[in-house]
Formats: structure tokens, C-alpha cells, sequence
């Protein structure tokens, strides 16, 4: 991979991890909203969603990492 | 004076700071802090999980509604209960039924009214209707039923006894 694949590789990672971060911020704040209200029922599986979206993202951050080595290795800074 | 090896220019490699190489850390190190932000909202998530298994459903003591003796069918009264700060409406449906619902609407706690003439619970901020039979959400943006008051009767006068979430 060129370096400059590579970098476009770690960008759209990047977004895609924003966006995700964004629905899990609404989230929160929706699963918050309705604990305050006292309304229990969508806290369990918001829960659980909510943890999909952050094993998401670490999978996104391991690929990022893998990719940021890949490049590295291939020593493209000289 | 140095000389620049043959295949470098002297300032590269005398410079040992490489752009390129900086911005890339720089983008590992926001893709870290952004799945740490993640990380951070999902434990927020547990702490309201476990919060909800360990919340006590509260109790309310029983409360006369004054004035609720005359009213007509279709007719209103307004109360508080359980607190002064959570405004209440009593509604007579028919002659031996009457409910009661909390006044805040579920959307952003604007006070409901009975509109006779539809027969159910309007709130005048973001038209959400209510049904006036168990306070479920008709039309609009309310995201839940109306909190129900329990009631009860004791002769002739009516007792808020609860709250139904």
C-alpha cells in the first residue's frame, strides 16, 4: 500500500469512527432522557448497542494501527 | 562544512523532523482519543444500567383533590400531586368515571388541556394529543403516555393515591 492509500485508508476510518461516535452520543443522552422520565425498558439494549458501536470502533482503531504499521514498514518517509 | 551525501540534499538530512511523519501520528493519536470518547460513553451507558437495577420505585402519599365533587361530565380540575411542582388535571369522562393524568407533556413539560369538543388531552406548544382513556400519545412529538394518577374513592371525595409511569 502507497503511503498515500494508507493515509486515505486512516481518514475514512476517522470518519467512519466520528459518525459512530455521533449515534452513540445521541444514545446516551436519549437513554439518560428516559431513565430521568423513569422509564426503564430501552436501557438494557441501549446498553448493549451502545457497546456494539464502541467494539466498532476499537475494531476501526485496530485497522488503523495495522494499516499506520503496514505503510511504516515499508519505509515510503524517505 | 558538511557535505550533502549524494542522494539527499544537505536540509534533508540535516532535518530530522518530517512533516508527513508528524501529521501521521497526529491522526492515530485523534483515532485514539476518539475511540477513548467512545469507550467513556458506553461506561456511561453501564452506569445507568446499573443504576436503574438498584432504583427504588417511589411511594406517594395519598392526597384529597378538592373540589372534585362537582365536577360536570367533561369538565376539568386542576391539582398538584404528589408535589406542588407536578401540576395535575382531573378529568370527569362520564358520570361515574373520572381520570386524571399529569399536566406536563412527555415533550418538553408544556401544560396540557382537555379540549372538550375532541375529547382528549391537547398540549398547545407542539400540538401532541393525548387519548383522555389511559393518556397514550394520539399525535405529535410526545415520546410517551401521560403519567397516570391513581385514584380512589372514599364517599364523595376523590383521593390521588399514585403515580402510573
Amino acid at each position: 500500500m502507497t503511503r498515500r492509500g494508507g493515509l486515505t485508508a486512516i481518514d475514512g476510518a476517522i470518519a467512519l469512527i466520528a459518525i459512530l461516535l455521533v449515534i452513540q452520543m445521541w444514545l446516551l443522552t436519549a437513554t439518560l432522557e428516559s431513565y430521568l422520565s423513569g422509564h426503564s425498558e430501552p436501557i438494557l439494549p441501549a446498553a448493549i448497542i451502545s457497546g456494539a458501536i464502541f467494539i466498532a470502533c476499537a475494531g476501526l482503531f485496530v485497522f488503523v494501527r495495522r494499516i499506520d504499521a503496514d505503510v511504516r514498514s515499508k519505509d515510503l518517509y524517505r | 562544512m558538511k557535505r550533502a551525501s549524494k542522494e539527499q540534499p544537505l536540509w534533508r538530512d540535516e532535518f530530522s523532523v518530517q512533516s508527513a511523519t508528524e501529521k501521521y501520528v497526529a491522526r492515530r493519536q485523534f483515532s485514539k482519543f476518539l475511540v477513548l470518547t467512545s469507550l467513556g460513553m458506553f461506561i456511561g451507558n453501564i452506569w445507568i444500567l446499573v443504576r436503574s437495577w438498584f432504583a427504588v420505585k417511589p411511594s406517594f402519599a395519598p392526597q384529597r383533590i378538592t373540589g372534585s365533587a362537582d365536577i360536570a361530565v367533561g369538565e376539568v380540575t386542576l391539582f398538584s400531586y404528589p408535589t406542588a411542582e407536578d401540576p395535575c388535571i382531573l378529568i370527569r369522562t362520564s358520570a361515574d368515571t373520572l381520570v386524571a393524568y399529569s399536566q406536563k407533556c412527555t415533550h418538553l413539560s408544556c401544560a396540557v388541556y382537555f379540549a372538550k369538543e375532541h375529547g382528549r388531552l391537547e398540549c398547545p406548544c407542539h400540538e401532541g394529543y393525548f387519548s383522555v382513556k389511559d393518556g397514550s400519545v394520539l399525535q405529535g412529538p410526545p415520546p410517551r403516555p401521560l403519567p397516570r394518577i391513581t385514584l380512589k374513592r372514599d364517599g364523595d371525595a376523590i383521593i390521588a393515591t399514585g403515580v402510573e409511569i
